[in-house]
């Protein structure tokens, strides 16, 4: 028992001394050397396409035609299926992503550096509400758009990003909690605070003012686009945490539509998984709960470093998602939270909690004592591949993942 | 016909989620086939226009615009809609619910709240209680195990590492402490005073306790040691330990230890404990013969004789006339002078027992004191005294403390029993009993023939407890029971009726 406290303390000081920056963007195939030609990286546990839902289809097809292994969406279902794509998790090459969570070769990804521990993570770009491919979106606007992210987009914003020599992200956290984000849900002021820093290197490395307008216009119009920082952050932040022997401390929760994994940083690259659940939430207008897909992405890493529900009581407005939606309810998710935690992060705080640090680094044996699962804030997809968002919501992790942790820790520990 | 309503308002801002939160509330209004309030992005206009909600005003609506689009069986329904969509814009909202308080889940949790909290109360299922109490103790704190079903081999564990870290182990299935003035658990409302209890018996306690308040002394400490404590096994870990702190307690003048008879070994042990200290101690083990006490010791045989061995001699209940009380009361012709015990409290039976078997009654029980027989070996005019608190009678119930319905059977049969001469009854009040035990009671005595058995009965409680001692005598006498200071009176009374008080 205390050395499983003493590699947990280990884990949480790893967690806390992390220093990460968005330095750059990257195309996909330079920053992940496995990204050849028919190979897929998606979110959450590993998956086989006869398990996979609507949405996941739906947004492999379109990535398929988007990197031009295939002439139409057709084909690209029919090729899938036939196993010509293989599928691997963004988890394994250090990446992660929103949702269905695609990533293939040509894709622009951010590139977050830990400069503590010297590892590199990385993200797709956001790219925007509605019908899009993280929400299984497939037709000619979700790939023109994002034709632009790779060549409109990324190339100028890599270049302001070189020349700014990265943004730091930890300071930028502290500020946008304060000012009601959770970096789950609600991203508009990291948003807006990382177009502030960006805006003058932006115009001096863009040399078509239309381009630079163009990228602007698009960061400002996509309160979400932060969302994708902060998940390559919270990879970048987790993974010098993995491989600690003994240590109970979440190092990823992740999903992909049809199961929720989880890994554990003394059990090392394992996966536990379990059903993922129904989120819970409120719907689009003209959509329901018999629209949605379970759970899916990636994004739950910005839980697994305390952020998001984790963080609910920075940000009351995405209380109106659980219960009565009032500021004491969101108060109670973030003290909940803080019973399964090991400690909390004193950089990151909360003023309607006085302060408060976020909770910070989930110990798999207090979700069992306590039966509190992780609260996730999650956006909600359509079960039917090539229709996107339609919803948002919370949800909780599944119990059973952490129960075959234990065990599984308990093995690895020699005490099983 | 379905009508499409759209209202703009420019410049108002929203956050989304409070957005889609009333965007539900409208579209469940009557006649509201559909309804948003979403700002006027050009991915917001789309989703609502294919969500058939967009008409011109909401098309021209701008990113900074508030779109509110309806669609309705009729005009009327959009525009009462659209009224209330709008009142509920403007209009504030209460800012916290207090209902919405969080509260710790864990111990880890509370402590960082009360981080000076010395003491805690397990009240989880038997079989997790060790767990909890482990982790209480190695947090630091004393423990009162509240749970029953607890294994002896845990408790055993738990005693032993208690002492080991110098914190009482108390409990479990003896749910009883009044700590610092603090009831906790089972426990009544007494003042402070010189008197410190230890008991390995609940309602023993409750109603030494409950006694010696009533008649206008107090209590220092009272510390319920766990109904096994005093079994080899265990060995009397935690009574020791209480004995230590009650001698070492300068509030402490007298200590009173009550407990069924322990085991002969863990008796000596006991004994010799006593023998050190500088304080008058009694000893009642209820059912116990004899002893060979030391000088500063006493033993009491029931429950009312240690209260007043402890008050110095000073007499419970002294102006209760048992005889004239009684002198005009007959058992109806035709009845038995038997005696029927329908007890909530495990050592109020025994204490019942030990009294009814001194007159030279045959007696058998479920939990018979020596002397007793056990309810299988009962012969016709055995008096029957039950503990319906026993396990047999409580599993997959609540204890008739809690739950009095739970002696509503019992009580029914031996009102139908043509027979029975005398019903003895307990009432244990106080905090964790039930609200009002004496209104159940008489609710279920009161259609009874006149010619039925007699009833007797003890109220355990004080006039601090929120049932009101004296409320409760009120609403038995109110049903035609005869109420006794105390639970040994009742008896007295009840063998006064048959015919042998003597």
């Amino acid at each position: 028992m205390h050395a499983v406290d003493e590699a947990n303390q280990e884990a949480l000081r790893r967690m806390l001394a992390a220093d990460p920056v968005l330095i750059d963007v990257i195309p996909a195939a330079q920053a992940i050397g496995a990204l050849k030609e028919n190979v897929l990286l998606h979110a959450g546990p590993p998956i086989a396409w006869e398990r996979m839902c609507g949405p996941l289809r739906g947004a492999i097809a379109g990535a398929i035609v988007f990197e031009g292994w295939a002439a139409d969406l057709d084909e690209a279902f029919t090729s899938a299926a036939a196993g010509a794509i293989a599928f691997h998790p963004n988890h394994h090459f250090d990446a992660v992503g929103p949702m269905t969570g695609i990533t293939t070769r040509s894709m622009p990804l951010l590139v977050v550096e830990n400069r503590t521990f010297g590892n590199r993570a990385y993200c797709t770009i956001n790219e925007g509400l509605g019908k899009v491919m993280r929400f299984g979106g497939n037709d000619a606007e979700v790939l023109t758009r994002l034709a632009w992210l790779r060549d409109g987009l990324a190339p100028v914003l890599a270049a302001a990003l070189r020349a700014a020599g990265g943004i730091g992200l930890k300071s930028l956290i502290a500020r946008g909690l304060s000012m009601g984000d959770e970096m789950h849900q609600r991203n508009v002021a990291c948003t807006s605070l990382l177009l502030r820093e960006l805006a003058p290197w932006l115009v001096r490395a863009g040399k078509d003012p239309d381009v630079v307008a163009q990228a602007m216009q698009f960061i400002a119009g996509n309160d979400q686009f932060f969302l994708n920082v902060a998940m390559a952050m919270g990879k970048a932040i987790m993974d010098p945490v993995r491989g600690i022997a003994g240590s109970s401390v979440v190092t990823a929760m992740s999903r992909n539509g049809t199961d929720f994994g989880i890994q554990v940083s003394g059990t090392g690259e394992r996966w536990f998984t379990a059903p993922v659940e129904m989120p819970e939430g409120l719907y689009f207008p003209s959509f329901s709960e018999k629209d949605a897909n379970p759970d899916m992405g990636d994004s739950t890493i910005v839980e697994t470093i305390g952020l998001g529900g984790f963080a609910m009581a920075a940000s009351p407005a995405v209380a109106g998602f659980v219960g009565a939606g009032s500021a004491a309810t969101a108060a109670a998710v973030t003290k909940a939270m803080s019973e399964i935690t090991v400690g909390e992060n004193p950089e990151w705080t909360i003023p309607a909690l006085d302060f408060a640090g976020v909770p910070t680094g989930i110990d798999i044996r207090l979700v069992l004592e306590t039966g509190l699962a992780p609260t996730i804030n999650t956006g909600i997809a359509h079960r039917e591949p090539g229709i996107g968002q339609v919803g948002a919501g919370v949800v909780k992790a599944p119990m059973a993942c952490f129960a075959q942790a234990l065990s599984g820790l308990a093995q690895a520990l020699g005490v099983a | 016909m379905s009508v499409i309503l759209n209202e703009v308002r420019p410049g108002f801002y929203l956050d989304s989620v409070a957005l889609m939160r009333l965007s539900r509330e409208i579209a469940g209004q009557p006649g509201i086939a559909e309804a948003a309030l979403m700002m006027g992005t050009p991915a917001n206009k789309e989703i609502m226009r294919d969500a058939r909600l967009l008409a011109a005003p909401g098309e021209a609506a701008q990113g900074n615009d508030l779109v509110i689009g309806i669609r309705a069986d009729s005009d009327a329904a959009a525009r009462e809609a659209l009224a209330n969509a709008l009142q509920r814009l403007t209009t504030s909202r209460a800012s916290v619910d207090p209902g919405q308080g969080w509260r710790p889940r864990s111990l880890r949790a509370a402590l960082k709240i009360l981080p000076d909290a010395n003491l805690a109360l397990i009240s989880v299922p038997g079989a997790y209680a060790a767990a909890e109490a482990r982790k209480a103790l190695r947090r630091g704190l004393h423990v009162l195990i509240f749970s029953d079903n607890v294994p002896l081999a845990e408790e055993l564990a738990l005693k032993r590492e208690g002492r080991d870290l110098g914190r009482l182990v108390m409990g479990p299935d003896c749910g009883t402490a009044i700590l610092n003035g603090v009831p906790l658990a089972f426990a009544n409302r007494v003042p402070r005073g010189e008197i410190g209890l230890i008991g390995a018996s609940g309602t023993g306690l409750q109603e030494v306790s409950s006694l010696i308040a009533e008649s206008g002394a107090g209590i220092s400490q009272a510390i319920g040691v766990g109904g096994r404590d005093l079994s080899r096994e265990i060995g009397g870990i935690a009574t020791l330990m209480a004995f230590d702190a009650l001698d070492a307690d300068p509030a402490t003048q007298r200590i009173v230890l009550i407990s069924k008879p322990p085991h002969p070994e863990v008796a000596q042990r006991i004994v010799a404990r006593v023998a050190a200290s500088a304080k008058p101690v009694t000893l009642c083990f209820i059912g116990a013969d004899s002893l060979d006490l030391p000088k500063n010791a006493r033993l009491a045989s029931t429950l009312k004789q240690a209260a007043e061995l402890a008050l110095e001699g000073r007499l419970i209940g002294a102006g209760f006339d048992i005889r004239a009380r009684t002198r005009e009361m007959r058992i109806p012709a035709g009845r038995s002078r038997r005696i029927a015990g329908l007890f909530a409290g495990g050592t109020l039976c025994a204490e019942a027992q030990v009294l009814l078997l001194a007159a030279g009654r045959h007696v058998a029980s479920n939990a018979p004191v020596p002397g007793a027989s056990d309810l299988a070996r009962a012969v016709t005019d055995s008096d029957r005294i039950l503990d319906l608190g026993a396990d047999e009678y409580t599993r997959g119930r609540p204890h008739p403390m809690i739950d009095p319905q739970v002696r509503d059977d019992a009580l029914r049969d031996a009102l139908d029993d043509p027979r029975l001469g005398v019903i003895l009854l307990d009432l244990v009040i106080g905090y964790g009993a039930h609200t009002d035990p004496a209104g159940h009671l008489a609710a279920g005595l009161a259609r009874r023939p006149d010619d039925g058995p007699l009833i007797v009965a003890s109220v355990t409680g004080t006039e601090q407890d929120p049932q009101r001692r004296s409320a409760q005598v009120a609403a038995l006498e109110g049903a035609g029971v005869l109420v006794a200071p105390s639970n040994a009176q009742a008896a007295e009374v009840a063998l006064a009726l048959t015919g042998e008080y003597v």
